[in-house]
């Protein structure tokens, strides 16, 4: 089943395209990672389905419904959440009040405790500092409460952008075993990364873009063998 | 000693005032990085929409707790209503234009209030009516103390303590504190940053209304001009105590209220004016970030 579907989207920053003619599809249940280089379009292409930005050309369906340029807030409660770029957390507020504003938008207030032990399950290190303000935290600790964040809206389709950035390979790995993690817990991911190699280890389906178009697509594994990543995205 | 006290009570009186005001000046800039140069004119909508209300209500003429907080109340929501449209109208269709488009406008909307005011209210000054009337004589000795200056006093207390509980016990406070760190984050968390931002004016709006209220209780002299410096020093008190800053806000302006009476009663009445702006000069000079201000840094 169709998740989500990108049909023909292009998006503009003024007069610069930054994406166009962008079609790709999610399945339900997938990981797919979208990978290419520095300015790629791949935050781009985030922004179009989180609704930060307006697609100026295309569609963009979730469930089969027409969610195109739906304000940023109302794509929360159709239950796609992000975990942004640069790990976006409120660096002024407290660890567990970011994981409360990222409940936001759960239907039922009860759960809210039952949730947050979910958080602090996969990620321990978050409950050791749950009262401490979020901008004292480490790089890889702010990327948990990101993605943690995001899991407290109850997710159908987690968009993840950038999780290895900066980070340690250590934390990295531990990252990416997470991400697999949730995903057999039912949650379809859509990951952004420029470390192709490592998000094609663990993703079904890939999307590659280059300066704003898709320069190729399929299963994870295929991508991995064939020339034209290695190539371009794995160096050899 | 007596006239320390007796200065130490007006001063309290006066930053209590500025405080009220200071507050929307600041929380507005803590979401939109804005200087609402109108937030002084919403003040004096305040005050007018009081004594309207006081005259058509014959509020005027039993003068009582009840008339006075009901003239408050009306006062506040009436400026809220004042405030949601300023932004709504004004502010909002530039939210994506560069800051100093936005910065000229609030020039505007303020020359717009004052202007606007004398027009519909007339040039000339009005009497606030005096909705409430003290019988009690609180003077100790020599010490005079004008039972509406501890009203005023104990009112901005309530009304700020009321605010602070607003941004930091509820729901709409951490979308407050969420869409001032980040608009873009805050909507990814299902927040609709639009209405947070109405709210924040509206909350902000209603303080200057009743600031507007109760210094016309003091100072029962109305005119629509009568924002103009109130709202600069209101706007100094903010930027003392670090803008965005809540309780820099408060402490900000009791210390301007205090230092401007001291200044008044010891040494330079004529200076009144001059010290919060010499005061300004020296905090852009060698604090700019205010007493409880922080850098923001950031963390890539």
């Amino acid at each position: 089943m169709e998740l989500l579907k990108f049909e023909n989207v292009a998006v503009k920053y003024g007069a610069i395209e930054a994406i166009r003619n962008v079609s790709f599809t999610v399945k339900k249940g997938e990981i797919v990672t979208l990978i290419g280089a520095n300015g790629a379009g791949k935050t781009t292409t985030l922004r179009a389905i989180s609704g930060l930005v307006r697609p100026s050309q295309g569609k963009i369906l979730h469930n089969g419904t027409d969610i195109t340029g739906l304000p940023a807030h109302q794509i929360v409660r159709r239950r796609i959440s992000q975990s942004p770029e640069g790990r976006g957390i409120f660096l002024n507020l407290t660890v567990e009040e970011n994981l409360d504003l990222g409940a936001w938008t759960a239907p039922d207030p009860k759960t809210l405790n039952q949730d947050l032990e979910m958080v602090f399950g996969l990620f321990p290190r978050l409950k050791e500092r749950r009262k401490q303000n979020a901008g004292t935290l480490s790089g890889g600790e702010q990327q948990m409460l990101a993605m943690g964040r995001a899991l407290m809206a109850h997710p159908d389709l987690l968009l993840l952008d950038e999780p290895s950035l900066g980070l340690a390979p250590q934390i990295i790995q531990k990252i990416f075993e997470i991400i697999q993690t949730i995903n057999k817990q039912g949650v379809t991911v859509l990951l952004v990364e420029q470390n192709a190699l490592q998000a094609l280890q663990i993703a079904h389906q890939g999307v590659i873009l280059e300066t704003g178009s898709v320069a190729g697509s399929g299963p994870a594994r295929e991508l991995l063998k064939s020339d034209q990543v290695r190539k371009a995205y794995l160096g050899e | 000693m007596t006239e320390l006290i007796q200065h130490l009570i007006n001063g309290l009186s006066l930053g209590s005032i500025y405080a009220l005001i200071a507050l929307g000046y600041t929380m507005v800039f803590g979401i939109l990085q804005l200087i609402n140069f109108a937030h002084g004119d919403v003040y004096m909508l305040g005050a007018f929409i009081g004594m309207y209300f006081a005259r058509v209500t014959g509020a005027a003429e039993n003068p009582s707790v009840f008339n006075l907080l009901a003239t408050l109340l009306v006062a506040m929501v009436g400026c809220a209503l004042a405030g949601f449209l300023i932004e709504r109208f004004a502010y909002r269709p530039l939210r994506r234009a560069p800051r100093i488009n936005v910065l000229i406008t609030a020039v505007g909307v303020s020359l717009f209030l004052e202007f606007a005011g004398q027009l519909g209210f007339g040039s000339d000054p009005k009497f606030f009516p005096q909705v409430y009337q003290p019988t009690v004589d609180w003077s100790m000795g020599d010490i005079k103390i004008n039972p509406l200056q501890v009203i005023v006093f104990a009112i901005s207390i309530v009304l700020m303590a009321g605010l602070q509980f607003l941004i930091f016990k509820t729901r709409t406070g951490r979308a407050m504190r969420a869409a001032s760190f980040n608009h873009d984050l805050a909507s990814l968390m299902g927040i609709p940053t639009d209405r947070v931002i109405s709210l924040t004016f509206m909350a902000g709006s209603a303080l200057a209304g009743a600031a507007g209220v109760l210094v016309g209780m003091i100072y029962p002299k109305i005119e629509p001009l009568m924002g103009v410096m109130p709202g600069l020093k209101a706007f100094v008190s903010a930027v003392l105590g670090g803008i965005g800053n809540i309780t820099g806000a408060v402490v900000g302006a009791i210390t301007l209220g205090l230092a401007e009476e001291f200044l008044v009663g010891y040494w330079a009445p004529t200076f009144r004016d001059a010290l919060a702006f010499g005061l300004l000069i020296l905090i852009l000079l060698f604090k700019p970030t205010g007493l409880f201000g922080v850098h923001k840094s950031e963390k890539v």
